[in-house]
């Protein structure tokens, strides 16, 4: 785009960036305060996620962009029309031909692999926000991994509720010292945070942090050993693909409580009617 | 099948788009209104867009706020989204307000000093009378104003300093810290929250303020000064090593004097708060100032428990960018998180409800 | 007591602006001892506490700890990380106003099992048992465990933060007035309840109080200061019974004519 570096940003940006990455690369689960740009788009909207995409994007990447798991949802479209606009990159839909994938709220169903970026547009990076409003003192929290009060948290839903209560944006252990938000992603896409052969990168843009699990990294999410961690997703299979574990949304059809369920990552979906229609 | 997937993302923010664009128009049948005439016509509204927006331009403010059919947050967002992608070329040395081409200049302490009260143009004693003649169209007789921008005036603190009154203003020629680059860590050092002050909301600049002067955190102000004028701005070019104007700006700079009956620490003297904004806004100006010293409560020995004298929270909270964003962020789709809410929700009303059977049973 | 003192202090002075807060204070705690400062307010006695537990820096002077291993750490030179990790395990600090330690949106189990999960554990049906055992340990009736302490009463509030404070063991805690703002019949129950679980347990104490009854009652040894400066110091008795100084018969003197 005219008058307009690659990727929007200018190169002295990106390195700074690129520094804070390589930072977050090192210290898995830390938050680093990096100088984050005002960006053509709202705070709140994927700030931290496009400078971060930016920073790493180059001109041979496949970029995919995703909101609730779907390529094709507003937001979305928009990220990936900035892209296309500012970059020229080519985007996709298919997660398995993505090398950098852009997503706020979900990790694709299919399995990534080594050599694929996934960057997480985070709202709120720090999971003791929500017990302890002052920055100041939260860093300090972590610095000194005084994570009890994370813990009292979870008692406390156990005593009220029986089980915890959190349902997504559910707090982890990144490998054994920092405690992590993973974004609001759903706590059913927890369990594939952990190990996983793909970077993964977090930047929060209105917050001013950015944060990385590395390939491979262990990722342990908060409970107690009498209380397991466990995830839930909608009771149901698929209304349109059949997939009777993948995560559904849930879609009202009429006025009379008709419902029915469907995958809400779309590319999953698609794959598997194509691959259906094809075997038919 | 009722259901059909949400498809057409793309269209569909195609035609919001250009439904936009026709209705910020409006009706055709009424003139277009032109950049120049909003620069010329709505200065204080382009005032608080170059403030908040933190770039000085009144051509591109007017723009900005055209663009965002007079949505002052929205312009404001577009010239920070604007600034962002300019090169650095320089700092500029600190401008001189003690120099400053004055067109206004009130002081609530003193009724006469060196330089004089000179009220410019001010609303300040217009009858709030809707003015229909405005309305048919009108043409103002032409104003006295030579003399006034003439004058040159010391500043009031400088003459309450001499006595040694007020606390002195301690110079300083470190680097000041940007809060356009770095991130802001707490606590905060005054450079980072004048700065955050400088282009924070006007209207929680104006609800802190006003709230320490109803007892959350009293300060005692007096209007030492208010002052409204230009101000040359000059760098210093490395290959040449003296300094040179690059331009002029107009600047609105208040200096409060606040009571103050010492601590443990400090002897009792008058204390300082501070604001200054572009362009002409004394609204602005005062509330920035109520507000700094506010936030000096700590450093000043005093209890820091009322909202203005928490700097984290005014901080933190006072960048409406910042806080538009994340508050209409809430409108972009959350189903995923609604999902397992609902799923989780669910779950916990059969706990319950299998509880009460079983209850019922025994 | 030739034993190895658990803390002593030596040459602590700090003043705020013109107010002498401390002037060359001494001061010595053995394991298991209860040692006592009384005074009127600004006598220094609140700014002793928070000097000796690291909570505020002296302007000179140097304050030393016993670790369990033996070794002396100087709590003032301690990085934040280890002074905190005391603060939380080996030490405890119970304040005059229990709402400034608890967290009243908490239940009082969530209060009570706190500082087990910030050291570690992770098993709720224990850390429950923990709490539960706590508060009968401290009189307050085990199915209260699920209640939030905004439906406690200022006695049991004092009792339950005496439970958070003494779950981890701790070998030293520091009292601020802990029976300050209570009734005196409940007051009396409280410091009961503290001689019974000191003495059974062994823990060490340095306790702040304006009140000689509540020392004559609680300490082994007591110091009194005036000014910032200790005036005497000895065993409760004996400095009660037989005061020394001017100032400490005046205050034994006000007691006997209140």
């Amino acid at each position: 785009m005219n008058g307009y570096n690659f990727a929007y940003l200018d190169e002295q940006t990106k390195r700074m960036i690129r520094r804070a990455l390589l930072k977050a690369v090192a210290i898995p689960g830390h938050q680093i305060p990096f100088g984050s740009r005002e960006m053509p788009l709202p705070y709140g909207w994927g700030t931290g996620g496009i400078q971060v995409t930016a920073a790493v994007l180059g001109p041979d990447d496949v970029l995919k962009v995703i909101d609730q798991g779907a390529d094709d949802t507003t937001n979305a479209v928009s990220i990936r029309r900035f892209f296309a606009r500012t970059a020229g990159v080519a985007t996709k839909t298919h997660t398995s031909v993505a090398t950098i994938i852009q997503t706020r709220h979900r990790i694709p169903e299919q399995a990534l692999t080594e050599g694929q970026i996934l960057v997480y547009q985070v709202p709120m990076p720090d999971p003791l926000a929500k017990l302890e409003p002052s920055r100041a003192e939260t860093t300090r929290m972590h610095g000194l991994a005084e994570y009890g009060l994370m813990h009292v948290k979870l008692y406390e839903d156990i005593t009220r509720f029986g089980h915890v209560s959190i349902s997504y944006d559910y707090p982890v252990m990144v490998n054994d010292r920092y405690l992590m938000s993973p974004s609001p992603i759903p706590a059913y896409d927890n369990p594939k945070l952990s190990r996983n052969p793909a970077l993964q990168l977090f930047g929060a843009g209105r917050e001013k942090r950015i944060y990385a699990i590395p390939p491979h990294t262990e990722v342990r999410s908060l409970d107690f050993d009498d209380h397991p961690f466990r995830t839930t997703r909608a009771p149901h299979a698929c209304d349109l693909c059949g997939d009777d574990a993948s995560y559904l949304d849930e879609v009202v059809t009429d006025n009379q409580g008709g419902r029915m369920f469907v995958c809400s990552d779309t590319d999953h979906c698609a794959s598997r009617q194509a691959l259906k229609e094809a075997a038919e | 099948m009722a259901y059909v997937a949400v498809k057409g993302g793309e269209r569909a923010i195609d035609n919001a788009h250009a439904w936009l664009d026709s209705d910020r128009r409006g009706d055709p049948a009424v003139a277009e209104i032109g950049v120049d005439q909003i620069r010329e016509q709505l200065g204080r509204s382009v005032d608080r867009v170059m403030a908040e927006g933190s770039l000085y331009d009144r051509d591109l403010a007017a723009l900005a706020i055209k663009q965002a059919q007079g949505d002052l947050i929205e312009a404001a967002f577009l010239l920070r989204a604007f600034r962002t992608t300019l090169p650095r070329f320089a700092a500029s040395t600190p401008v001189e307000t003690a120099a400053m081409r004055i067109r206004r200049r009130i002081s609530a302490v003193f009724k006469d000093m060196p330089g004089g009260q000179i009220l410019g143009p001010t609303y300040d004693y217009t009858h709030r009378l809707l003015d229909f003649t405005l309305a048919a169209g009108h043409t103002p007789a032409p104003a006295l104003r030579e003399a006034a921008e003439q004058a040159v005036a010391p500043r009031i603190h400088d003459i309450l300093g001499h006595e040694g009154l007020i606390e002195p203003d301690v110079a300083s020629d470190a680097e000041p810290f940007d809060i356009t680059r770095e991130p802001l860590a707490f606590p905060a050092g005054r450079d980072a929250r004048l700065q955050s002050l400088a282009r924070g909301d006007e209207g929680f600049l104006l609800a802190m303020g006003y709230s320490t002067q109803r007892g959350w955190g009293g300060t005692h102000p007096f209007v030492g000064e208010i002052r409204v004028g230009e101000v040359l701005v000059e760098i210093v070019p490395p290959e040449l090593g003296f300094a040179i104007e690059i331009g002029e700006i107009t600047l609105t700079e208040c200096q409060m004097v606040n009571q103050f009956a010492g601590s443990r620490t400090v002897p009792p003297q008058f204390t300082r708060g501070y604001g200054l904004v572009f362009g002409h806004g004394d609204r602005r100006a005062m509330a920035m100032a109520l507000v700094d010293r506010s936030l000096r409560a700590s450093e000043l020995g005093e209890a820091a428990t009322a909202p203005a004298q928490i700097p984290e929270f005014v901080i933190s909270h006072c960048d409406n960018i910042e806080a538009t964003g994340f508050v209409e962020h809430l409108k972009l789709p959350h189903y995923v998180d609604f999902q397992s809410e609902l799923e989780t929700i669910r779950r916990m009303r059969r706990d319950v409800e299998a509880a009460l059977l079983q209850e019922a049973a025994e | 007591m030739s034993d190895p003192t658990l803390l002593s202090a030596r040459g602590l002075n700090l003043r705020f602006g013109a107010v002498p807060a401390l002037v060359d204070v001494d001061a010595d705690l053995w394991p298991g001892e209860v040692l006592a400062i009384v005074g009127e307010s600004g006598s220094g006695k609140t700014t002793l506490l928070n000097v000796l537990s690291g909570r505020m820096a002296p302007q000179s002077g140097v304050v030393w700890y016993r670790e369990p291993a033996g070794g002396l750490v100087d709590v003032h030179a301690m990085p934040a990380p280890a002074l905190r990790a005391l603060h939380r395990s080996d030490w405890g600090f119970v304040h005059q106003n229990p709402r400034d330690s608890l967290r009243m949106g908490v239940s009082a189990g969530g209060n009570v099992g706190e500082r087990l999960m910030a050291q570690g554990s992770r098993h709720y049906g224990s850390i429950r048992e923990s709490a539960i055992a706590w508060l009968s340990e401290v009189e307050i009736d085990a199915s209260r465990v699920d209640d939030l302490p905004r439906t406690f009463s200022g006695g049991m509030l004092q009792r339950l933060q005496i439970a958070r404070t003494l779950v981890t063991h701790p070998r030293l805690v520091f009292m601020d007035e802990p029976t300050g703002g209570l009734d005196v019949s409940v007051q009396a129950r409280l410091l009961d309840l503290i001689r019974g679980l000191v003495a059974r347990l062994g823990i060490a104490a340095v306790l702040v109080t304006h009140d000689l009854a509540v020392a004559r009652l609680l300490a082994h040894r007591v110091m009194v200061m005036q000014q910032g400066c200790v005036v005497e110091s000895g065993l409760t008795d004996q400095v009660l019974d037989d005061p020394q100084h001017p100032y400490t018969q005046l205050l034994v003197s006000s007691v006997l004519a209140a």
